[in-house]
């Protein structure tokens, strides 16, 4: 095993995969002579040269239906949005191209590109720069979305975003890019779809994804002082989402706490209550618990931007709530 | 340019026939409700897909368009019956009976769709044409779009795009006077569209696209310029729509006397005036023209017809690669 960064994952998991397939390019703002806005193309340019690893204009719409184009003609890109708050400048044409082409040719056409980037919020950014559209993205049918929270699942899920032959939107953060975490020196790839159990508990399940999955594991370290043990799940993706995990993990602690740093309404934390009431609400000794941020957009002050946030003292709150203690 | 012989004349008189008749029968059916959906027709545009072709290599260029795209695909070499079997929403469809009207794709011919949201092809014409130059190939790809789309942002950014990169591209806008029902003069200060290239130093200019000789000659220059890497060309085909925008459409925003001199200039009527002049064909073969498009026509709506509809797996199969994706239940 080796520890790197996070950014050096995603940059070891795109350069291994284009010394492998001449097809793959790496196209957004910044990736090429500035090496990423995040470092994450980081000696890519100097490795595969301008024709695999190309700067663009500020023209998020453009170059993701240029790309998708190129799909059409035997193309394995991999776009980089600066952040997926910039995405939506794009979207349509990942929504209505990308995630669509397969099915409305009849399945003449596949569409296997990766659209990868920060999601959620990354400090005092504000309104528009701290936005999780996870849930967005994962609605779609046609689309499969992955949001890794550390280094060893981001490169094995990015390697893996890269061979599928469907389009796949991978989901990073800002707050990540320097985290520590060891890979192993070889090759290898991670299955899409499949969650992973991080810490074996009895009391009560709680699943997450992504940066704020840190949260999640203070609050365990918490509750376990005063004899509360928590199973953690990460789910790593969002579309398709690792049922089977959850539902075995909630039939052992009857609990469940979901944690996910998005808008309330209609999130991913929705569907897996929704799917839990349906599938297990015999297992249920509780009302199942969410926690998203305030159904406002963010603030930038750092005392509103706290309270909009949900940290590890919200878990613990939702954690004892569904065990009925104070 | 390939010259336009009397071979060539007559296969555009008996093809563009055949495209306007399609699509008569089309509307046809649709008021049978045998078509649903939204059905947008090409007749009085067929010269611009007769110029085009001729222009062309059908062994390696390619095309792509919006939603008025019934009849490309047929040019390009797509069976018809597989079209109209399409539209009827037929497991013998281009699309398994999954796009319907608005969106017929054929990969075998190049035919890269059919697409619903307008100025949302032209990115993807630009990348068709990225995949190629990638790859080396030596095809230009064709990007169709209306003169509605020309207000959409996709297009410069596609167009900023494709110049930066010197793409093998020409990009198309079909100038049929309305977007819908609201006149190209109604969308901005200025009506030449083909203007737009300029700020991009693109190649650019106006095409008489009732006329499918001067189309010819317009896009073979322009599919020259591109295979020979001097990069997009921008064409304004200055044309005309008979039909509505859609079938729903009662086109309060124009008058008949407008159509009716739109019709004076039918680019059915021109080839076949300049086959009875210069070529001294005679009304005993554009009879048995008429009789052959009647004939292949019937056939497209018999198989239409005949097909059956397909089964319901197909919606799932479509959508991902992956053959086993977990789709979540509509009810639980």
């Amino acid at each position: 095993m080796k520890t790197i960064q996070f950014r050096e994952a995603i940059c070891e998991a795109m350069s291994e995969e284009m010394r492998r397939d001449e097809s793959i390019y790496l196209m957004g703002e910044e990736v090429a002579e500035y090496n990423g806005a995040y470092k994450a193309s980081k000696g890519m340019l100097d490795e595969f040269g301008a024709k695999r690893v190309i700067d663009t204009p500020i023209a998020e719409l453009g170059f993701a239906g240029i790309a998708i184009g190129s799909t059409m003609t035997g193309n394995r890109p991999i776009v980089e949005y600066m952040t997926f708050n910039f995405s939506l400048v794009g979207i349509d044409q990942i929504i209505n191209n990308a995630a669509k082409i397969r099915q409305m040719s009849g399945g003449q056409f596949k569409c296997p590109i990766v659209f990868r980037g920060p999601t959620a919020s990354a400090g005092q950014l504000a309104a528009t720069h701290s936005q999780a559209f996870e849930n967005w993205f994962a609605n779609t049918p046609g689309l499969k979305v992955i949001v890794p929270s550390n280094p060893y699942d981001a490169k094995g899920l990015l390697k893996a975003a890269i061979r599928d032959d469907d389009p796949v939107i991978f989901m990073e953060s800002e707050q990540m890019y320097g985290d520590k975490g060891e890979v192993p020196e070889g090759e290898y790839v991670l299955p899409i779809g499949v969650a992973e159990l991080k810490r074996e508990g009895n009391d009560v399940t709680i699943v997450s994804f992504g940066k704020i999955i840190k949260e999640a594991y203070k609050a365990a370290d918490e509750l376990e002082k005063e004899g509360i043990s928590c199973e953690i799940i990460d789910l790593r993706t969002v579309r398709p989402y690792d049922k089977e995990a959850i539902l075995k993990s909630v039939k052992k602690t009857n609990r469940l706490v979901i944690l996910e740093e998005a808008w309330p309404f209609g999130n991913v934390s929705t569907e897996i209550s929704h799917m839990i009431q349906a599938e297990a609400f015999d297992y249920l000794d509780a009302p199942v618990y969410k926690i998203n941020t305030q159904d406002t957009p963010a603030p930038y002050s750092p005392g509103l931007l706290a309270e909009w946030l949900p940290d590890y003292t919200d878990v613990v709150e939702g954690v004892k709530k569904v065990m009925y203690r104070k | 340019m390939k010259k336009v012989t009397k071979d060539v004349l007559l296969n555009w008189y008996e093809e563009m026939l055949f495209w306007r008749k399609f699509e008569d029968k089309l509307a046809q059916v649709y008021i049978q409700q045998k078509v649903r959906g939204f059905l947008h027709l090409y007749n009085g545009q067929e010269a611009i897909l007769a110029g085009a072709l001729h222009a062309m290599d059908l062994t390696k260029d390619k095309m792509i368009t919006a939603y008025r795209n019934h009849v490309q695909p047929i040019g390009m070499g797509v069976d018809p019956k597989r079209v109209m079997a399409e539209l009827y929403g037929k497991a013998t469809g281009t699309s398994q009976g999954l796009g319907g009207s608005m969106h017929i794709f054929s990969k075998e011919h190049r035919f890269y769709g059919g697409h619903g949201i307008v100025g949302g092809q032209i990115p993807l014409g630009a990348g068709i044409a990225f995949g190629d130059k990638f790859h080396g190939v030596n095809a230009v790809t064709l990007t169709f779009f209306g003169d509605g789309a020309a207000r959409q942002g996709s297009l410069h950014e596609a167009f900023n795009l494709a110049m930066l990169w010197n793409l093998p591209v020409v990009f198309c806008v079909e100038n049929n006077g309305y977007a819908m029902g609201t006149s190209v003069a109604r969308t901005a200060n200025h009506t030449d569209i083909w203007k737009l290239g300029l700020g991009y130093e693109m190649p650019c200019g106006p095409v008489d696209a009732m006329d499918p000789e001067k189309v010819a000659e317009a896009m073979s220059e322009a599919i020259e310029r591109a295979r020979s890497g001097g990069g997009p060309t921008f064409l304004e085909l200055k044309t005309y729509r008979y039909r509505g925008h859609s079938m729903s459409d009662a086109q309060k925003y124009r008058t008949k006397d407008e159509v009716a001199e739109y019709q004076k200039i039918d680019p059915i009527t021109q080839v076949k005036d300049r086959l009875m002049s210069d070529h001294n064909m005679s009304e005993d073969h554009f009879k048995d023209v008429a009789k052959r498009v009647k004939e292949r026509v019937a056939e497209c709506e018999k198989f239409a017809e005949e097909s059956p509809f397909p089964e319901q797996s197909v919606m799932y199969d479509a959508v991902y690669e992956q053959e086993d994706y977990p789709f979540l239940p509509a009810k639980s």
